[in-house]
């Protein structure tokens, strides 16, 4: 299954609910201002790195570099394009957006 | 009444303490983009601007933006422009740079740095207060 979270985790609690969801093997993909989560430094960090023993996380990188943040990307999270993002939703056959 | 009158009809001798509180991360939604443009405008009515950050707000002026891959306009270098409108009083909350890991080498102007209980105080001495 894959995740979509849009949403800034310091401003709503949408990706603290698709992590306690998301089971084993599936997939986040963070995008819009749900990518601040997956910097280095950030608050969400810690919970991302700790996700990342069970789920494979994600972000979108337009969605990074129009935020100066390409630089500061937690290592472990794979960065996307467009054409990653809809491969992913090809590649999983249900998606859940974190609205 | 005279000192009104004056201040009515030749637009001098008012002038308000105006804060403008940014709370928002830039593009995610439109908030960000819209106060700028608010800021921008007071401008012309020479009042006593301060523009604060916190929350996502910082995020605002992180610098090394490139927003291409997104196609939507890059505002951050707007910040510097301000200068040039005389709106000089930039804050930021000390509190949210560290919750976000950010200094003040990581934004695109120069600001203030104050922690929370001085922007506290900041905020409480304004005639008006407007929140984006």
């Amino acid at each position: 299954m894959l995740h979509i979270v849009n949403k800034s985790a310091t401003e709503r609690n949408s990706l603290e609910s698709c992590l306690r969801m998301a089971t084993k093997g599936s997939a986040v993909l963070l995008i819009e201002d749900a990518v601040y989560a997956a910097t280095k430094g950030s608050e969400a960090a810690a919970k991302i790195q700790a996700a990342m023993a069970d789920l494979q996380i994600y972000a979108l990188g337009p969605d990074m570099e129009a935020r100066g943040m390409a630089g500061r990307v937690l290592d472990g999270v794979k960065l996307v394009d467009y054409g990653g993002f809809v491969d992913l939703v090809t590649e999983h056959s249900t998606c859940q957006s974190w609205l | 009444m005279s000192d009104m009158m004056d201040d009515m009809e030749g637009g001098e001798g008012v002038v308000k303490k105006f804060m403008f509180v940014n709370r928002k991360a830039p593009h995610g939604t439109i908030y960000a983009l819209e106060g700028l443009e608010v800021v921008l405008i007071s401008a012309a009515f020479d009042q006593d601007v301060s523009m604060v950050f916190t929350d996502d707000g910082v995020y605002e002026l992180i610098k090394g933006v490139n927003t291409k891959g997104i196609e939507v306009k890059d505002f951050s270098k707007t910040y510097r422009a301000l200068e040039g409108y005389d709106i000089e009083k930039l804050y930021v909350e000390k509190a949210s740079m560290d919750a976000r890991g950010l200094s003040e080498g990581d934004l695109i102007v120069d600001v203030t740095v104050l922690d929370s209980a001085e922007m506290a105080s900041l905020m409480a001495e304004q005639d008006v207060v407007i929140s984006f």
